[in-house]
């Protein structure tokens, strides 16, 4: 293992971070709802769960933060990186698939699970987290090692 | 003010997906990369968040809050096999939901498209844990995906 030091950025990470706490505490304490992305998304699009305002409102927040973004001209370049790979569109449709198969199945995603369940100390959420590192890191590990470098 | 509260936070949340890079698909495969070059920084977006959203969570309990529909699941094969495969969706693609509608946002097609299976995903799973749970209707303690808590 050796640790790439050019493209480590250890502040971005730790801020962008506590922002997401801070969203992450701002529905909890304003809603008593849990920021688990698949879980409203899913709750909002395929059940249409009633009393989904709150559901809508936070996904409009998301989508808008990207629109956002690249209305201020993408600073940073974010969104310059790893989507204009050719054939992207076809790996993006299997992993979609997947991700929303897998986190309706396991009702959680890095949010649910990552951070909501991992600072309630939820068992599941425990069991969940290295259960998708593994799955992440042998698809990558398949990608670039085994498939093509 | 719900609603209010819900939208400012969708906004924070999608900005710190934005900052921390896991809106960068490189970024996240180079975290799940550990043969590699490996690239340990998203390791501290999970601190952060961690950190900051357990003090809410605390805070949140003595406050009297409690979360809406979460815990009353055990850990069972489902938890496992589908993190598995939700990780899988997630190394392949280099993000997760979240990132996916960011993305969708920034008017990104290969986000859009990510979004868009991810749905088909989500519906494939309900309908056969529904037809599942038919099947097995005299097991008592199968409830379909719809009426199953939110979360964790």
């Amino acid at each position: 293992m050796t640790i790439d030091f050019n493209h480590f950025t250890p502040w971005d990470a730790l801020l962008g971070g506590l922002l997401i706490g801070l969203a992450t505490a701002f529905l909890f304490l304003g809603t008593g709802r849990v920021a688990g992305v698949s879980g409203i998304f899913g709750k909002l699009v395929c059940d249409r769960a009633p009393d989904s305002g709150w559901r809508f409102a936070f996904l409009a927040g998301l989508v808008g933060s990207g629109l956002l973004w690249s209305l201020l001209g993408n600073p940073q370049g974010v969104f310059q990186q790893g989507f204009e790979t050719p054939g992207a569109w076809a790996l993006f449709s299997v992993a979609g698939l997947l991700a929303g198969f897998g986190a309706r199945m396991a009702n959680g995603c890095t949010s649910g699970h990552g951070v909501c369940g991992l600072a309630r100390l939820s068992g599941r959420s425990l069991v969940a987290v290295p259960c998708f590192m593994l799955g992440g890191g042998l698809a990558v590990y398949l990608i670039r090692h085994v498939l093509g470098g | 003010m719900k609603l209010w509260c819900s939208l400012l936070s969708g906004l924070l949340f999608g900005a710190g997906l934005i900052i921390s890079g896991m809106t960068d698909p490189g970024k996240v495969q180079a975290f799940l990369d550990v043969a590699g070059a490996w690239d340990p920084s998203l390791g501290f977006v999970m601190l952060g968040a961690i950190a900051v959203a357990g003090i809410a969570f605390r805070l949140g309990a003595r406050w009297g809050i409690t979360a809406h529909q979460t815990g009353g699941l055990g850990i069972d094969a489902s938890l496992v096999i589908g993190s598995l495969l939700f990780g899988v969706g997630w190394g392949v693609a280099g993000i997760c939901p979240g990132p996916a509608l960011v993305g969708l946002g920034a008017g990104l097609l290969p986000a859009s498209v990510f979004v868009i299976c991810m749905l088909f995903g989500m519906e494939a799973q309900a309908w056969l844990a529904e037809s599942g749970a038919r099947n097995e209707s005299d097991t008592p303690g199968q409830t379909p995906a719809s009426d199953r808590p939110e979360a964790f």
